[in-house]
């Protein structure tokens, strides 16, 4: 018996199903941007200007700074729980692509730690389109909105973990729906982005302090306009990291349970 | 586990649910051969390719493949054998270098050599005009070359393919067949699950006969017909109840028989010259062994 052993996460491996993810984004990164530019634009439109003629401002800033930072949360949530979810699915239920990588040397683990890399990194990019437009319609960020890629990244990674662990629970596609209307859309409107949680009554407050996205819209807002607040944004990056290391584990352990008999 | 066995499977125990897939199964493949698992559809090979890459864990018994304990070291044995799986699952948006470069990759072909590598492969594959077309614009034939390729980039030590020619066209199945036959002559160990008797005589150096989740016998394939079926095989034609009555008068005579289309055959008709009704004689090949064995019919 031989004693060699391979390093379970391998970055030779992850990497590896990673190009694959990357070769085929070369087919389809202009539709990927065209809609990452073009849904913040409308929703700036839509509510900076529409809405946000009604509201003077919100916690001291301008509807416009306000909604266009808190829609970056919303575009990393939509550029990675819905790829996760249903890229994986097809994946491994229509495409079969994870049998095949499975069969060379690449595991489970492998397999998860890459797909979520590669959609946090997308996310990680995506996800400033929305801050690029409230710059292009005249906001003007701080320094520090430097460090916004790294909350995408980071927020895309967790909720990625999150879609496949969703995508490997799931028995058929249309059970999504119970995912996107029961969990995601409260998340999406309920994370500070359209209006501030303090004027919802007490009992939503204390859910929502466990909202990941409330943390990202909290982390993004104080980097590029508010400021930083060196404690509560460590608490708000703390909260980020911790919920994307157990979407992680998660996903990990629900694929190998889907993928391996 | 001996030196020269690519793989041994030892009382392998594999259930879903209440449901006994593989079922006791012992099987050595000795390195340098080409053995054909040969039964029928739900015999358990699909089971056991998969648990040779331990996308599938036995329940019981042992597995080494190419020296490495599975499941536990599976991955290093999956560095060094090269798999055809029977579903096509082929990244359709891709390009058949794109794929076969992304595998180079995931089956640790260094940077410097992955680009001959895939060149290599798309060569024997025979896929070299096709190079940069995308996988869903290839035929049948062209996507089963291109995932055999896929199994082949890294020049695995060991190949496993189930059920290679499995829905493709005659010619297009020639065309596989010499492909692996020169896997074969070039000393690659191959294990090929099949479920074509024609496939298995052609190409297997050894058969090994599954039925229920277990081996019924193991031979040359010319040993086992002549084992099982004799030399020769004598066809008798006629109405039901002729064959019917023949049938019982076999029984009693203790001739070996088996149903072959219209006709009742004689297995062994050699031993029974002239006490035999007027028939055709024939040569006993691999399909009447493989009933007379398994009870079952096959292709």
């Amino acid at each position: 018996m031989r004693r060699r052993r391979m390093r379970r996460i391998e970055p030779a491996a992850v990497f590896g199903v990673m190009s694959r993810d990357a070769t085929i984004f070369t087919r389809y990164w202009k539709t990927t941007t065209f809609s990452s530019v073009v849904d913040p634009t409308i929703y700036l439109l839509a509510f900076g200007f529409g809405f946000g003629a009604l509201v003077s401002s919100v916690n001291g800033l301008s509807y416009k700074e306000y909604i266009g930072t808190g829609i970056v949360a919303t575009a990393v949530l939509f550029s990675s729980v819905f790829p996760a979810m249903f890229g994986t699915f097809i994946k491994y239920r229509f495409q079969r692509t994870y049998d095949a990588f499975l069969a060379a040397p690449v595991d489970v683990d492998e397999i998860a730690t890459s797909e979520i890399l590669w959609i946090g990194l997308r996310a990680g990019v995506y996800g400033n389109a929305p801050l690029l437009v409230a710059i292009a319609f005249g906001l003007s960020p701080r320094w520090t909105a430097i460090f916004v890629p790294i909350v995408c990244f980071v927020t895309g990674a967790a909720f990625a973990g999150f879609g496949l662990t969703v995508a490997a629970i799931a028995r058929s596609i249309d059970n999504f729906s119970y995912v996107q209307s029961g969990l995601l859309t409260p998340l999406f409107l309920v994370a500070g982005t359209f209006f501030p949680i303090d004027g919802l009554p007490n009992a939503i407050q204390v859910v929502a302090q466990f909202n990941p996205l409330y943390h990202c819209v909290q982390l993004v807002r104080d980097l590029v306009v508010m400021g930083i607040d060196p404690w509560a944004d460590l608490g708000h990056l703390a909260f980020l990291t911790v919920f994307g290391l157990i979407t992680w584990r998660l996903a990990i352990w629900r694929l190998r349970v889907r993928l391996i008999d | 586990m001996s030196e020269t066995s690519a793989i041994s499977l030892r009382g392998v125990v594999k259930r879903f649910g209440r449901v006994t897939a593989v079922n006791g199964l012992d099987l050595e493949v000795p390195s340098g051969i080409c053995l054909g698992l040969l039964g029928p559809n739900g015999a358990g090979k699909s089971t056991t390719m998969r648990m040779l890459t331990a996308q599938a864990h036995p329940d019981e018994g042992t597995i080494d493949v190419l020296g490495y304990r599975l499941p536990e070291a599976s991955k290093l044995a999956r560095a060094e054998m090269g798999v055809v799986p029977q579903l096509d699952n082929l990244d359709v948006e891709l390009s058949c270098r794109q794929i076969l470069t992304v595998f180079a990759r995931l089956y640790r072909v260094p940077k410097a050599d992955r680009h001959a590598a895939v060149e290599r492969a798309l060569a024997i594959a025979n896929l070299v005009d096709r190079s940069d077309t995308r996988v869903d614009l290839l035929s049948g034939g062209m996507r089963r070359r291109l995932l055999i390729a896929r199994g082949l980039v890294h020049r695995p030590r060991l190949v496993l393919l189930d059920e290679p020619t499995v829905g493709l066209d005659p010619q297009v199945r020639q065309e596989l067949w010499s492909l692996i036959d020169n896997l074969r002559s070039e000393g690659t160990t191959v294990l090929m699950s099949t479920h074509y008797i024609e496939e298995a005589e052609r190409l297997a150096d050894t058969v090994a006969v599954m039925s229920r989740g277990q081996i019924v016998t193991q031979g040359r394939p010319s040993a086992l017909v002549r084992e099982h079926a004799g030399a020769q095989v004598h066809e008798v034609y006629g109405s039901p109840s002729a064959l019917a009555e023949l049938r019982e008068r076999a029984e009693r005579e203790g001739w070996v028989t088996r149903r072959s289309g219209p006709a009742l055959a004689i297995l062994h008709a050699e031993r029974h010259d002239g006490a035999l009704p007027d028939g055709e004689r024939r040569a006993a090949n691999l399909e009447d062994a493989f009933v007379t064995l398994t009870g079952e019919e096959i292709e």
